[in-house]
């Protein structure tokens, strides 16, 4: 076993590999410039540029376009053939916040309480979480770790995905409030078991919802007043939401539910989102209406109802595109987010353009999180958050991420799948 | 010959006349010198050991009832009638029968008489049942907790005698008294078997004296009710235990000694010659009683859930007799769009079509009676009963399911059923016909005694009477409307003048005024003696008078309105039973050929560009270069790519009420095949996604799960028709966390094994038990859980293996090797690509996920790469999905391995076609292009292995089972469907109906962890 072992690290030695999960290290700081020639440029706007280049420089880009000067400094990376994209964005994950699913000691994104506007999911951020190093590689570069809960579950922040600890990592910190609406749905058959009591269950969901609203209610009135003899965190918590320097991210997914969170833009004036929305297409114009943003719940779920259209998750995307919502598309949990952009293929083959779909997990997630002044799409000014891959990258078949750039820092494509592939592949003698 | 039977009194039970060996003379003469006994009425004093508290009040209780309609039963009908009882029978009923001078008579003019109602499924008398709460967190129970010399496991019940538990509850039995029961036949409605049911009347008496016969039948369910023991925790278990335990009392039957005393299966003996009464939940569970009722030669009447009207041949095919409940589904409350979004189609159609169950059995030909139990007001039952008849139901049947269908099924009809000489003096007088709609039920006679249902109307006063005022003139009043209601009319001239007519007990008040415009008012208040009215009374100007009045001519009702039955316009029976069912469940086979498509041949010629496949019989029958179309349907694939249909070893879809057995860990004697739910929606959804076949999987809840189950999506058929014919068996075995029950919580400690050292010696016991098993002489007990291991030894059954990390796939192949048999496949298996080596030299295959990881410990070395490697290896590996959604994109997930290591394409769709075939020893039938082959085939718009790809056409046999342009004709339908039902309920509720508040329609969705009641999967389930 020993001798194993030996020869084992001899080859690494051999063939000057970083093989440990460990080893991959956060990248430095882009220092010279750098330019990507003679690819597919895909914005994120809508925008494809055929050919062309991008230039950036201090982690910004500078240039974007089909004849882009080249200085005699910058490092050149001929891409050709390659196609590149905006970094892609998770939002409403819990990356980060979790590593084994089913070992509690692991799991950091939901706190007890029904109000808990003052606790932040940023610090429990785990940048050397071994999920992350699966995400880059597939061009996912960005999330927003968001904490679960009942009821106020907290502020959500966005974090770049390569970072030495949550401080570094925070790209957008405490973006958001997320406010978990109980379902108003009535209790349904039971398969077994008695019936429970019918009326119950939706009476308390209102009554959940009412004591959210004169929370908030408490809390604009103590935010008015200046001095307080006595500091009530849980208020102080909210002057941002108020200031509307953050956003109020209610998850919900039936009209009912979704009617209520329109309501509290009117009530208390707070930029809403809607995040799951899995039934907006049944009242995309009211959300227009209204100027609510929806994170949209993944594609890849099976319809509502066995009445609904078998394809409805899929099609829900493009049905919000066409009535003009602002939307974004998400994925549940945490490793999954590494199939996010094939969500977005999915929503494309189903009604919308590729560069639609590819916007609805770059830049139109950038403006529902409020950073689309620094990313969501290769434009000079923002942040070079860049993925470049060999073919399209919503499809499996052509996923394959060559460079990955963190505002322009080339970051490890590494990972322990990785190494452990070339671990097996090293017992077996594949090649 | 059949012997004729009389009553004979005073013993309470019915003799055969004449004791077989008497000449036929002889025999006559006897019958007439016991008629006369009868009818002279000196028998025997009927004794009793009950002492009396007071002076001895002995009767007989003779009555006759005379100038009656009786119907004796249906289609047998006597005009003016005499029914005559004493002590509790019937003595005799017909015209011009003698009545005996010691009768009450009592007149029935106008009046019908009918039997009295038998209900054979009742909990009358009995405790209410709590179910169990025992839930999945609940620390286990492995055995009885019932005390005594019983079996081992709770829901089992079969020294239940309902006979020894029962007690006569007034308040219940006036309710089915109102309702026109006479009799029942009750038991406790708890486990899957339930004991006894005692025949029992409904006359408010001593429990001996309504007790009419002590074990009447035998009583089963899938249920395992207030049981709180762990199995079975799943239909497949209790399917399972059912089975066992007609092994176990056959063997039982000779004392084997180990077993000692076994009062459980020694009842279970003894009750096997009585009517055997199974109660399902669900049309399906018919077939699944059907099933276990002919492997054990048991014929079994179906208490039925009320669904079955839905798949009517099927329940025709299984001769069995039927109860049917009546307590139909109320109208839901859906003015809000919002809530009756999650109302299903399925749910309104089942709303509007539940009152044509017994009309629907009836035209097929099923025997039927019905049944009270499950309404919630026992009021509901006679207007239930007319609905039923509304929507199709004749009156015929309608009493003969009432009284004489029940009393035969029971083998009760000496008894009850009929108006014969010598049966139970339980009948009913009404107003009128009983089907019609205001027909009163005055009375119901129960063992010769009078129970009072509606006084009002029993005495008819209807009819003009002669109105004399002393001092004062004469008048002529009418008495009108109906007996219950009657009201009043002075007749002056060419007026007609109404007033107010009010009865109490015999008293009655008249007021009217004596003209037409009058204000002041005339008051009589007198008694009713037979025609003959008088009183008292105050005249319109306060002056005393005397008046009476004398029956002048008889009340002519109106001519019936005849009603105009109101045309049903129901909506029709879709297969499966919900918005995307056929409307037949014959879909035509047909010959197809696709023209000029990149046919992705899976055999050594690859993938053919611009390529026609003909499909004949349900047979892939050529593949080649323009082909002639024949009669075939033409499918253009210009453009298009056809592969094989998609194979899913690892689903968990069409499966009902719990896909774990999981509470002891070795259950290979529970079976998908007995739990499969045609209407899943989920098999439609999975056909839009090119899925063809899928390999239904027991749990991994524990080591060695249940047998499994390979289906065709053939969309529609029946359980037995979605089987794949010719497979070789299955078995679902797991290891690691799940079985270990790591995840379970910190109640579940006890259950061995806790660690994978256990999970080792779990397979080493069990195959060395079904080893020396196997070696056993005759006389054995036939353990169906040994059965199923033999069959592995023997390599007749093949295993399936939820595994995970290498240590436990190097254990089970050492297992396998020492018992000397080949571990068919691993599923899950994501640390394969860690030990593909020692899989490859055992033999064993792998079915994988594509890319999932970090969801529990045991999967944190789980990479997406895996399949790539142990392909490369030399295995054969197919992707699986575990999870309905995912399986509708499975090509997706196959793609994944060309990102994941760069398998090629045609590698990769072999994943989840070919290589499954090949697992599940079906690829002679399925997975590749080939003539021969089934004619499982998906056409797609694009590269299969494309994100962008969408299923156009599925084709299951040479039927086209899904088509994107038949889909959304489908969408149309659902929406007009829809539409018509939600206004036909709002119609109720502004009608003034009772409605209920929603229920969002639930469907089941499993996966491999869930036990039963288990975890949310969707917004209807998130409760």
């Amino acid at each position: 076993m020993k001798k194993y072992l030996t020869l084992y690290i001899t080859c690494l030695a051999f063939t000057g590999r970083v093989l440990a999960q460990e080893t991959i290290y956060p990248a430095a700081a882009q220092q010279k410039t750098i330019v990507l020639t003679h690819a597919t440029i895909h914005v994120g706007n809508g925008q494809v540029i055929e050919n062309g280049s991008i230039t950036f420089a201090n982690g910004k880009i500078t240039a974007v376009g089909a004849d882009v000067p080249s200085s005699a400094d910058a490092q050149v990376i001929d891409v050709q053939g390659q196609h590149i994209y905006p970094g892609i964005i998770a939002p409403a994950s819990d990356v980060g916040l979790t590593e084994v699913e089913s070992v509690r000691a692991t799991n950091d994104y939901e706190e007890v309480g029904e109000l808990n506007p003052s606790v932040r999911a940023l610090i429990a951020y785990n940048t050397d979480s071994k999920v992350i190093n699966t995400l880059r590689v597939n061009g996912i570069l960005l999330a927003q770790v968001t904490p679960a809960g009942d009821l106020l579950s907290g502020s959500s922040s966005v974090v770049q995905l390569d970072a030495w600890n949550w401080e570094d990592a925070a790209y957008k910190t405490d973006d958001g409030q997320h406010f978990f609406m109980p379902q108003l749905l009535p209790p349904s058959n039971p398969f077994r078991g008695p019936q429970p009591p019918a009326n119950d269950r939706e009476k308390e969901a209102y009554e959940k919802i009412e004591r959210v609203r004169a929370f908030f209610r408490e809390a604009r009135a103590y935010i008015q007043e200046g001095k307080h003899t006595e500091t009530n965190l849980k208020f102080e918590a909210l002057r941002k939401l108020f200031s509307k320097e953050q956003k109020l991210y209610i998850h919900c997914n039936i009209v009912k539910e979704m009617l209520l969170a329109v309501d509290f833009v009117k009530e208390f004036g707070f930029e809403v989102v809607i995040v799951g929305g899995s039934d907006a297409w049944m009242m995309p114009d009211i959300l227009k209406q209204n100027n609510i943003a929806v994170i949209l719940a993944q594609p890849h779920s099976l319809p509502t109802m066995q009445d609904d259209d078998v394809d409805q998750p899929y099609k829900t995307a493009a049905q919000l595109q066409k009535a003009g919502v602002l939307f974004c598309i998400s994925n549940e949990g945490f490793w999954q987010q590494r199939n996010l952009m094939f969500e977005a293929g999915t929503a494309s083959a189903y009604g919308m353009s590729k560069e639609e779909a590819l916007s609805a997990i770059t830049l139109n997630t950038a403006k529902i999180l409020g950073i689309d002044k620094t990313t969501g799409s290769l434009e000079p000014g923002k942040d070079a958050n860049i993925a470049v891959s060999t073919g399209d990258i919503l499809d499996m078949r052509s996923n394959n991420i060559t460079h990955a750039f963190i505002q322009g820092r080339e970051v490890s494509l590494d990972n322990k799948h990785k190494q452990l592939y070339e671990r097996y592949k090293y017992k077996y003698g594949l090649k | 010959m059949e012997q004729p039977l009389a009553y004979v009194p005073g013993t309470g039970r019915m003799s055969h006349l004449v004791p077989p060996g008497l000449t036929r003379r002889k025999r006559t003469k006897v019958f007439y010198l016991l008629l006369v006994v009868l009818l002279a009425g000196s028998y025997a004093k009927a004794q009793e050991t009950f002492p009396i508290n007071g002076v001895a009040d002995p009767r007989e209780g003779c009555y006759a009832f005379t100038h009656a309609t009786i119907v004796k039963e249906a289609g047998s009908t006597l005009q003016d009638a005499t029914l005559v009882i004493r002590d509790g029978r019937i003595i005799s009923a017909g015209p011009g029968v003698v009545i005996p001078k010691d009768a009450v008579v009592v007149d029935c003019k106008g009046k019908y008489i009918y039997p009295s109602f038998v209900d054979i499924y009742s909990d009358y008398g009995t405790q209410p049942v709590k179910k169990s709460s025992q839930g999945f967190r609940s620390p286990p129970q492995f055995l009885s907790n019932t005390k005594g010399a019983f079996g081992w496991n709770e829901a089992i019940k079969s020294e239940i005698n309902a006979a020894a538990i029962f007690k006569t509850d007034e308040p219940k039995a006036k309710t089915l008294r109102q309702a026109g029961f006479g009799a029942v036949l009750t038991h406790q409605q708890d486990g899957i078997a339930r004991g006894t049911g005692a025949l029992v009347t409904l006359a408010a008496d001593r429990e001996n004296k309504v007790m009419v016969r002590e074990k009447a039948s035998a009583q089963y369910s899938f249920d395992k009710g207030s049981s709180t023991q762990n199995y079975p925790g799943s239909l497949m278990g209790s399917i399972a235990l059912l089975r066992q335990t007609y092994l176990d009392a056959q063997w039982y039957k000779n004392h084997p000694s180990k077993e000692g005393i076994n009062l459980s299966l020694q009842s279970w003996n003894d009750e096997q010659t009585l009517p055997q009464v199974f109660e399902v939940n669900d049309k399906w569970d018919v077939l699944r009683a059907k099933k276990i009722g002919d492997e054990f030669g048991v014929q079994y009447i179906i208490k039925a859930a009320g669904n079955e009207y839905q798949r009517v041949a099927e329940m025709a095919a299984t001769k069995a007799a039927f109860i049917l409940p009546l307590n139909f589904p109320a109208a839901m409350d859906v003015e809000d769009i919002n809530d009756a979004r999650f109302v299903a189609l399925s749910d309104l159609k089942h709303w509007e079509l539940a009152p044509t169950e017994p009309g629907a059995f009836e035209k097929a030909g099923i025997p039927f009676c019905l049944t009270a139990a499950g309404l919630k007001d026992n009021k509901q039952f006679l207007s239930n009963v007319r609905k039923a008849i509304d929507y199709g139901l004749s009156e015929q049947k309608a009493l003969d399911a009432l009284t004489k269908v029940p009393a035969a099924l029971i083998k009760a009809s000496d008894q009850v059923g009929t108006l014969d000489a010598g049966k139970l003096a339980n009948f009913l007088i009404t107003s009128g016909p009983l089907f019609k709609e205001n027909t009163v039920l005055y009375q119901n006679w129960v063992q010769g005694k009078r129970y009072i249902i509606n006084e009002d109307g029993w005495m008819d006063v209807r009819g003009t009477y002669t109105l004399t005022l002393s001092p004062g003139a004469t008048y002529n009043i009418l008495v009108k409307g109906t007996p219950v209601a009657p009201s009043l009319a002075l007749l002056q001239q060419a007026d007609t003048i109404s007033g107010t007519i009010v009865l109490e007990d015999k008293l009655v008040r008249l007021a009217f005024p004596l003209t037409k415009k009058g204000t002041r008012t005339l008051r009589l208040s007198g008694v009713i003696s037979g025609d003959a009215w008088n009183g008292n009374g105050l005249d319109t100007s306060g002056n005393t008078v005397k008046w009476n009045a004398a029956f002048s001519k008889a009340f002519v009702p109106p001519a019936d309105s005849a009603k105009k039955k109101a045309d049903l316009d129901l909506t029709k029976i879709y297969y499966p039973f919900n918005g995307y069912g056929w409307e037949t469940t014959k879909l035509q086979q047909q010959d197809i050929l696709i023209k000029n498509a990149t046919v992705w041949t899976n055999e050594q010629q690859g993938k053919l560009e611009n390529t026609d496949v003909l499909i004949r019989a349900g047979k892939i029958a050529q593949v080649g270069k323009s082909l002639p179309a024949g009669n075939a349907l033409v499918i253009d694939g210009t453009g298009k790519h056809l592969t094989p249909g998609i194979i899913d070893e690892h689903s968990h879809i069409a499966i009902t009420r719990g896909v774990n057995e999981g509470t002891q860990s070795v259950t290979s004697e529970v079976r998908i095949a007995d739990v499969l739910n045609p209407d899943d929606i989920n098999i439609y959804r999975q056909l839009s996604g090119g899925v063809t076949s899928s390999h239904l999987l027991h749990g991994s809840a524990n080591t060695i799960g249940g047998q499994t189950q390979l289906i065709k999506l053939r969309w529609g058929a029946n359980a037995e028709d979605l089987k794949f014919a010719g497979w070789d068996p299955f078995i679902k075995f797991a290891l690691g966390e799940n079985v270990k029950q790591s995840n379970w919580g910190e109640s579940q400690r006890t259950r061995f094994p806790q660690t994978r050292m256990g999970v080792d010696q779990v397979l080493d016991d069990a195959f060395t038990r079904a080893r020396d098993y196997e070696k056993q002489g005759p006389g054995k007990r036939r353990d169906l859980e040994l059965d199923a291991l033999v069959e592995i030894l023997n390599h007749k059954r093949f295993i399936t293996c939820h595994s995970y990390v290498q240590s436990e796939i190097n254990m089970l192949i050492h297992e396998a090797d020492k018992f000397g048999f080949t571990v068919n496949t691993f599923t899950h298996i994501l640390e394969g690509y860690k030990v593909a080596d020692k899989m490859k030299k055992h033999g064993a295959g792998a079915s994988t996920f594509a890319d999932w990881w970090a969801y529990k410990m045991e999967v944190q070395d789980a990479i997406p790469y895996n399949a790539t490697i142990m392909q490369r290896v030399g295995l054969t590996v197919a992707i699986n999905s575990d999870d309905a959604e995912m399986a509708r994109r499975l090509n997706q997930e196959a793609a994944k391995s060309i990102k994941y290591g760069g398998m090629t394409e045609e590698d990769a769709l072999k994943m989840v076609t070919l290589n499954p075939a090949k697992l599940l020893h079906i690829s002679d039938k399925v997975g590749s292009i080939k003539p021969g082959k089934d004619g499982d085939v998906v056409l797609w718009s694009d590269d299969p292995l494309s994100i962008y790809a969408k299923a156009e056409k599925t084709i299951v046999d040479g039927v086209v089972y899904f088509d994107r342009q038949h889909d959304a004709e489908l969408h149309q339908r659902i929406a007009t469907e829809r539409n018509r039902l939600i206004q036909k309920m709002l119609a109720e509720k502004k009608k003034g109906s009772p409605v209920d508040k929603i229920k969002p329609t639930r469907d089941e969705l499993w996966n491999c962890e869930d036990m039963e009641s288990g975890h949310q999967h969707g917004t209807t389930d998130n409760q």
